[in-house]
């Protein structure tokens, strides 16, 4: 294992809810009588989890509790959970934009963040003025920049606007420019924020690229956090999952998302088998059913293009005589179908399954986009007509699809609620 | 857990991001390098002011020339106060440029965080470059309206006039280290309170028109002692008084200067710039948050 780079130790972080007002400062004031006493600031004992649904109770509320990471020379580290778990608190403090409330972290290479790109950009200046300024904000000095100025006019690909000032850019040229000026920052420890989902198709391509150049071939430590899982996979190489504040797990980055993926379950719905709004004779019951990833883990969301397996869990009141048929018909919330699968139409014996008791459902890439769908499964005997039907249960899994890249370019396949085709062009 | 245990195995850490932090914390090594910056946020602040202006650099030589035109109308003119032998207009040129250095570098630095949330909430740099840079533009500005002054002084001479600097000239950068050391200094201790109380900014909109009043710009402190001597304590114990009156002096050779004025304005400036460079160390780590 290689060296200690960077060391996160009990970081936490308070917010103060509400607004700035007359309340603040007799606050501020307590709190300065309290250090002038020599003691702890009275807020800092109270406050509440960091759960946005639930109603504040305390002025105070924890952004981040107890955090502690290491990382190692030459990690990718994805940070990674839902909006408002603490990430960019957590990225703010390791890109000393602001400081935490208690803990430390130490670290022993020049952190450099990309929170967003074209910090600093003055509308007024030109292009190349602008890469001049934007390097330094970001830490590079003049005659590292001097040595890469052409390298990045040209990784930008404004070469023939780099002297006009950037008011007069487009929106997408002013981005390109400045991740042009991030992408040959060298430090040695890079934090990125979401930056990638910037720019057109062609330019992501060329920003993924550049940011797997970083990672991989460069060696170079990064902290990256994003929403997109296909992207967390497939550049870094640990993982942690933040949740209300705190961290919840921590292992490789493929870990990680299955864990945050199967984390983001909504118990609220009945178990199956409890449920009374269904149909069929009632010979065979569905009793519960999961999705499950290559791994093997319970999961409720599923990565456009992945594996997925449906694992149904059925018992038996009666007999089935006649050839045993599942369907499994896919809508999108709107109840329009959208996908179905039969077991009729493929050559397999099914009773021999439904006499062990649960079926597996194995497909090996889930081709929807991103979006939700309801899973409405349907036990029938002999034919799929109504009469045959031993159960019939809409609803049975909500089935929350993340949008892939199935062409691999780096870039998430628009979410829409329909299938999305493999192809190849020629 | 076994992280602690690692990691106080090494102890070569280059820097700790931690909640506490020292009441000083001038780091000059890692100012220096950021040397780069300072240079073009300097750059950046002279450069974009009159971007798309017909007159452009022109408007650095209006603001002081139409405010003496008009100071020189209302107060010599209108409200008779003399200024000796010394033309007027000359007179409050001298007070204006001197006045305009400090006053631009306090409202310029009062909004350091404020103005740059944007930056500072995305990037690190050690945030004192940006109250510096202002400091330094401001410098370069202030040697154009010098120009200009030395201007208008080499034409009364010719004119006649009968006027000539004394030999406290060679305090010059002395007095200009005091107008920004002071300027700096309380726009330090300005911006870290305006983060969170915005009544501040308020506050330094009509304060600095009215503290130009205390402080003897459109008037010599001779005129204060005549007239209403039971008030004389306020210029005296000004230091903003005592800086414009004491560059008047070695300019123009007019007015009142003491040692212990001078000495007393020095000392007023470097201990409200450590002030305020303490004040605003402890606003930088956490401000955006209460931005």
């Amino acid at each position: 294992m290689s060296k200690i780079i960077l060391t996160a130790q009990n970081i936490s972080k308070q917010y103060r809810l509400g607004v700035v007002g007359t309340g603040t400062l007799s606050h501020d004031l307590n709190r300065w009588w309290a250090s002038v006493r020599g003691k702890d600031d009275p807020y800092l004992k109270i406050g509440a989890e960091n759960d946005r649904s639930k109603k504040a109770e305390t002025d105070y509320v924890w952004a981040l509790r107890d955090i502690n990471f290491d990382v190692h020379d030459g990690d990718v580290l994805g940070i990674i959970g839902k909006n408002g778990a603490g990430k960019s608190t957590l990225l703010k403090i390791l890109s000393r934009v602001t400081s935490p409330t208690t803990g430390s972290i130490k670290t022993k290479g020049r952190i450099a963040s990309l929170l967003e790109v074209g910090t600093g950009f003055h509308p007024e200046l030109t292009g190349r003025e602008n890469i001049y300024l934007n390097g330094a904000i970001l830490g590079m000095t003049k005659a590292e920049i001097k040595v890469k100025e052409e390298e990045i006019i040209d990784f930008s690909g404004c070469a023939m606007y780099i002297d006009t000032p950037v008011k007069r850019y487009s929106s997408g040229m002013r981005v390109r420019l400045a991740f042009a000026v991030a992408a040959h920052l060298e430090p040695d420890i890079l934090v990125v924020d979401e930056v990638l989902a910037v720019g057109d198709a062609e330019f992501q391509k060329k920003a993924i690229g550049k940011m797997k150049d970083i990672s991989g071939n460069d060696g170079r430590t990064v902290l990256f956090v994003s929403h997109n899982m296909a992207a967390v996979k497939s550049l870094c190489t640990r993982g942690i999952v933040l949740e209300n504040g705190t961290s919840t797990f921590e292992g490789t980055a493929e870990e990680s998302v299955d864990y945050y993926l199967s984390k983001d379950l909504k118990n609220d719905n009945l178990p199956i088998k409890e449920r009374t709004d269904r149909t069929g004779n009632g010979k065979v019951k569905l009793i519960n059913a999961s999705l499950i990833n290559k791994n093997g883990s319970r999961i409720e969301s599923v990565i456009s293009g992945e594996f997925l397996r449906v694992q149904l869990n059925v018992k038996v009141y009666e007999e089935v005589k006649s050839k045993f048929i599942i369907g499994l018909a896919i809508f999108d919330s709107n109840e329009v179908l959208k996908s179905m699968i039969v077991t009729d139409e493929i050559d397999v014996d099914m009773n021999t399954y439904l006499k062990r008791g649960h079926i597996n459902i194995d497909i090996p890439s889930f081709d929807l986009r991103g979006g939700n769908y309801y899973l409405r499964v349907v036990l029938s005997e002999g034919s799929t007509n109504k009469p045959d039907q031993l159960d019939n249960i809409d609803k049975a899994l909500e089935i929350n699809v993340l949008p892939g890249d199935l062409y691999g370019i780096g870039r998430q396949n628009r979410s829409y609620n329909c299938s999305i085709l493999r192809c190849e062009i020629n | 857990m076994d992280h602690t245990k690692t990691s106080s195995q090494d102890s070569d850490w280059l820097y700790e991001i931690k909640a506490e932090k020292p009441l000083f914390d001038f780091n000059f090594k890692e100012i220096w390098r950021y040397r780069d910056l300072l240079i073009l946020f300097v750059k950046r602040d002279i450069v974009t002011v009159y971007k798309q202006t017909v007159l452009g650099p022109l408007w650095f030589l209006i603001q002081p020339l139409f405010t003496s035109v008009i100071f020189t109308l209302v107060f010599n003119n209108v409200a008779n106060i003399q200024t000796g032998t010394v033309p007027s207009f000359l007179f409050n040129l001298a007070g204006i440029t001197a006045w305009t250095y400090f006053k631009e570098c306090l409202t310029g630095t009062s909004g350091t965080f404020t103005k740059n949330a944007g930056i500072f909430g995305k990037v690190y740099f050690p945030r004192v470059i940006m109250p510096m840079s202002v400091t330094i533009s401001n410098l370069l500005k202030l040697a154009i309206q010098l120009s200009i002054f030395t201007g208008f002084y080499i034409y009364f001479v010719a004119s006649g006039k009968p006027i000539s600097p004394n030999t406290n000239l060679f305090l010059f950068p002395v007095y200009v280290f005091i107008m920004g050391a002071t300027g700096l200094g309380l726009g330090m201790i300005l911006s870290a309170m305006t983060t969170k109380y915005r009544d501040f900014t308020v506050l330094i909109g009509f304060g600095v028109q009215l503290l130009m009043y205390i402080s003897a710009v459109p008037f010599p402190m001779t005129e204060i002692l005549e007239k209403k001597p039971e008030y004389f304590w306020v210029f005296k114990y000004n230091p903003l008084a005592q800086i414009i009156e004491g560059f008047r002096y070695m300019t123009l050779d007019t007015g009142l200067f003491t040692w212990w004025g001078f000495f007393y304005a020095l000392g007023f400036s470097i201990v409200v710039f450590f002030i305020g460079l303490a004040i605003f160390n402890r606003t930088e780590k956490s401000f955006i948050d209460t931005v």
